[in-house]
């Protein structure tokens, strides 16, 4: 169980939190989308999760023990993330990279014994990557690339895995595969997978509940249908030139005068 | 794993290269000796005191001096690195290596203005006071550089480095010129890098902060893995990035402080060493790529010291002159095909 306790998110400094006073209760094996416009906060919302940055008030809670008061390492085998980052080393290999997922799990030398390379090569056969082993990660298409991200994120076993905005550089099939494992990985594991996402059409489809950020720091949440059917996708997203169609599930653009 | 078969056969090839080198070193020079009478000499039992001498105490401390210094650079190669996550970083490229020159070059043109008593301290003390003067001068470079590397780009960093270098040779020779002649004479490594100024005594004195540095470095091997991946996964995977970045850049300074104190400036050789250690590793995970460079860089620093010392006609060449014509075409090569390197130019 993963819970929100009042959880404000932001930069000190700034006037105002980018999110406020969010208080969430989180139930095992959830396949979360997280939606809302640029600057919504989105990307802010899921460091704080992921203990890359500090809250500014209240607390996020992994099985009642507060995550930013946790060890690093302890925090390291429980949340893992894939993030928009795709400046890394030189020579990285895919195993190489696949393999770092293990490090909250080995000891000082983050040397794998043989159930961490099952681990690693399951992650890498569960993303359909099996074939990149032994390749370096810069001769990877980004889309590629973005995959032995995930296979990481997987090896690390997490019960939280956060994902930002990953899908942009995979094409439909791709970012339907892609979702498709999340939602299983997160069924299967009981663990929770918060995504954030521009896509909301396929959003709508595939998550079992949505997080809506709306310009005025809250968030609302609940299933893709109550979302649909209160009217909230329309208010954070429309503007005057195009509309949701609630009846559809698409955007629509407005007629011109 | 076919990778780990790699690096074990990597390792012994270096090794053995290593040994056939060192014996190659032993032998050859202005005065020949059969490899035959290498370990008589080594004994003191050759028959002929003169081998015995160059043998024992010319021709062996300064192959032990270049194995210390090529290992230490090429481990601090590796960590320059992966800290700065540049292809192209190493001590003497970003200009740690010049700050450690210049560190030494105002120790000893402030004990010359001070008087013959701190020339002679100078003196007595003289690795001790020379590399507590290199240090310094390496970790306020290596300080500078970290803060400039949060500005610039790969290839910017690295041109500032070199400038950095020629900056500090003008200053050197600027000081050493209005210093007492003694206090120039003190530091034999003002503008080459050499081998051939060590003695036993001097390879005891570097090997603690050395054997310092190469402890830092393993221990934090994992860590230093993690930072491949950029500061937010590392710390996403546990590690504590400002923590690592302050111990590896520790680790540097002890690795690079003395070899800069002894043998003065060696080029190229940090740079290129980590890049000859990943093509045999295949993996660039740290804890592998750190014995396979210390070997390649101890290799790599006794060829090029054999190069040196073969029997020249007219006089010994410079090291460097060596490193460079290996050195510059590597980079070269580096800046042309390397998909890291332009990607971030």
């Amino acid at each position: 169980m993963i819970n929100l306790q009042n959880l404000s998110v932001g930069y000190p400094g700034q006037p105002e939190a980018t999110l406020k006073r969010l208080v969430m209760e989180i139930s095992d094996g959830q396949f979360i989308c997280l939606l809302g416009r640029n600057g919504a906060g989105k990307s802010t919302l899921l460091r704080t999760l992921a203990g890359l940055q500090d809250p500014l008030a209240g607390e996020v809670w992994i099985d009642r023990k507060p995550i930013h008061l946790m060890n690093p390492v302890d925090r390291a085998s429980k949340i893992s993330v894939v993030l928009t980052e795709r400046q890394f080393g030189l020579g990285l290999t895919v195993e190489d990279v696949v393999a770092m997922g293990r490090q909250p799990h080995t000891g000082w030398s983050g040397k794998l014994d043989t159930a961490d390379w099952q681990y690693v090569y399951s992650a890498l056969e569960q993303v359909g990557a099996s074939t990149f082993a032994g390749r370096y990660l810069s001769d990877l298409s980004d889309g590629e690339k973005q995959r032995v991200m995930i296979a990481r994120a997987i090896a690390q076993s997490p019960r939280l895995m956060l994902l930002d905005e990953i899908t942009a550089f995979l094409d439909l099939p791709g970012r339907v595969a892609v979702m498709m494992l999340l939602k299983q990985y997160a069924q299967e594991h009981g663990a929770t997978v918060i995504l954030s996402s521009h896509d909301l059409e396929l959003s709508m489809q595939l998550a079992d509940t949505i997080w809506l950020l709306d310009d005025n720091g809250r968030c609302f949440s609940g299933t893709p249908e109550s979302l649909k059917n209160s009217g909230e996708i329309g208010r954070v997203f429309d503007t005057d030139k195009v509309k949701y169609s609630h009846e559809r599930g698409i955007f629509q653009l407005s007629a011109h005068p | 794993m076919s990778s780990n078969n790699r690096i074990v056969v990597g390792a012994f090839l270096l090794v053995f290269l290593l040994c056939t080198l060192a014996i190659l070193s032993l032998s050859i020079g202005q005065v020949n000796v059969h490899p035959n009478m290498i370990v008589p000499a080594l004994m003191g039992n050759s028959g002929n005191p003169i081998i015995d001498q160059i043998v024992t105490n010319i021709r062996m401390p300064r192959i032990a001096m270049g194995v210390v210094a090529g290992a230490a650079l090429g481990i601090a190669g590796v960590l320059m690195q992966t800290l700065f996550r540049n292809p192209m970083a190493d001590a003497w490229s970003l200009g740690l290596t010049a700050g450690g020159q210049l560190g030494v070059a105002l120790a000893v043109a402030a004990a010359g203005f001070v008087g013959p008593g701190a020339i002679s301290f100078i003196q007595v003390f003289n690795g001790l006071s020379l590399t507590l003067a290199a240090g310094l001068g390496v970790l306020f470079s290596a300080v500078g550089m970290i803060a400039l590397s949060r500005k610039v780009g790969t290839i910017s960093l690295l041109v500032v480095g070199l400038m950095l270098g020629f900056a500090v040779q003008g200053l050197v020779s600027v000081i050493i010129h209005f210093a007492n002649r003694v206090g120039g004479r003190v530091y034999s490594g003002w503008a080459d890098g050499t081998f051939a100024s060590a003695t036993f005594d001097n390879l005891l004195m570097m090997l603690i902060p050395i054997s310092l540095g190469v402890i830092l470095a393993v221990t934090n091997s994992k860590a230093l893995t993690s930072l491949l991946l950029g500061e937010n996964y590392a710390r996403s995977l546990g590690t504590d990035v400002v923590r690592l970045q302050r111990v590896t850049l520790l680790a540097v300074v002890l690795l690079v402080a003395p070899v800069t104190a002894y043998c003065g400036p060696i080029t190229f050789l940090g740079l290129i060493v980590p890049h000859l250690a990943r093509s045999i590793s295949r993996s660039a995970q740290i804890l592998t790529l750190l014995p396979l460079s210390a070997l390649a860089g101890a290799a790599l620093a006794v060829s090029a010291d054999l190069v040196v010392h073969l029997p020249w006609e007219v006089h010994f060449l410079h090291l460097n002159a060596v490193l460079g014509m290996i050195g510059a075409p590597v980079v070269i090569l580096l800046l042309m095909f390397s998909p890291v390197v332009r990607r971030q130019s």
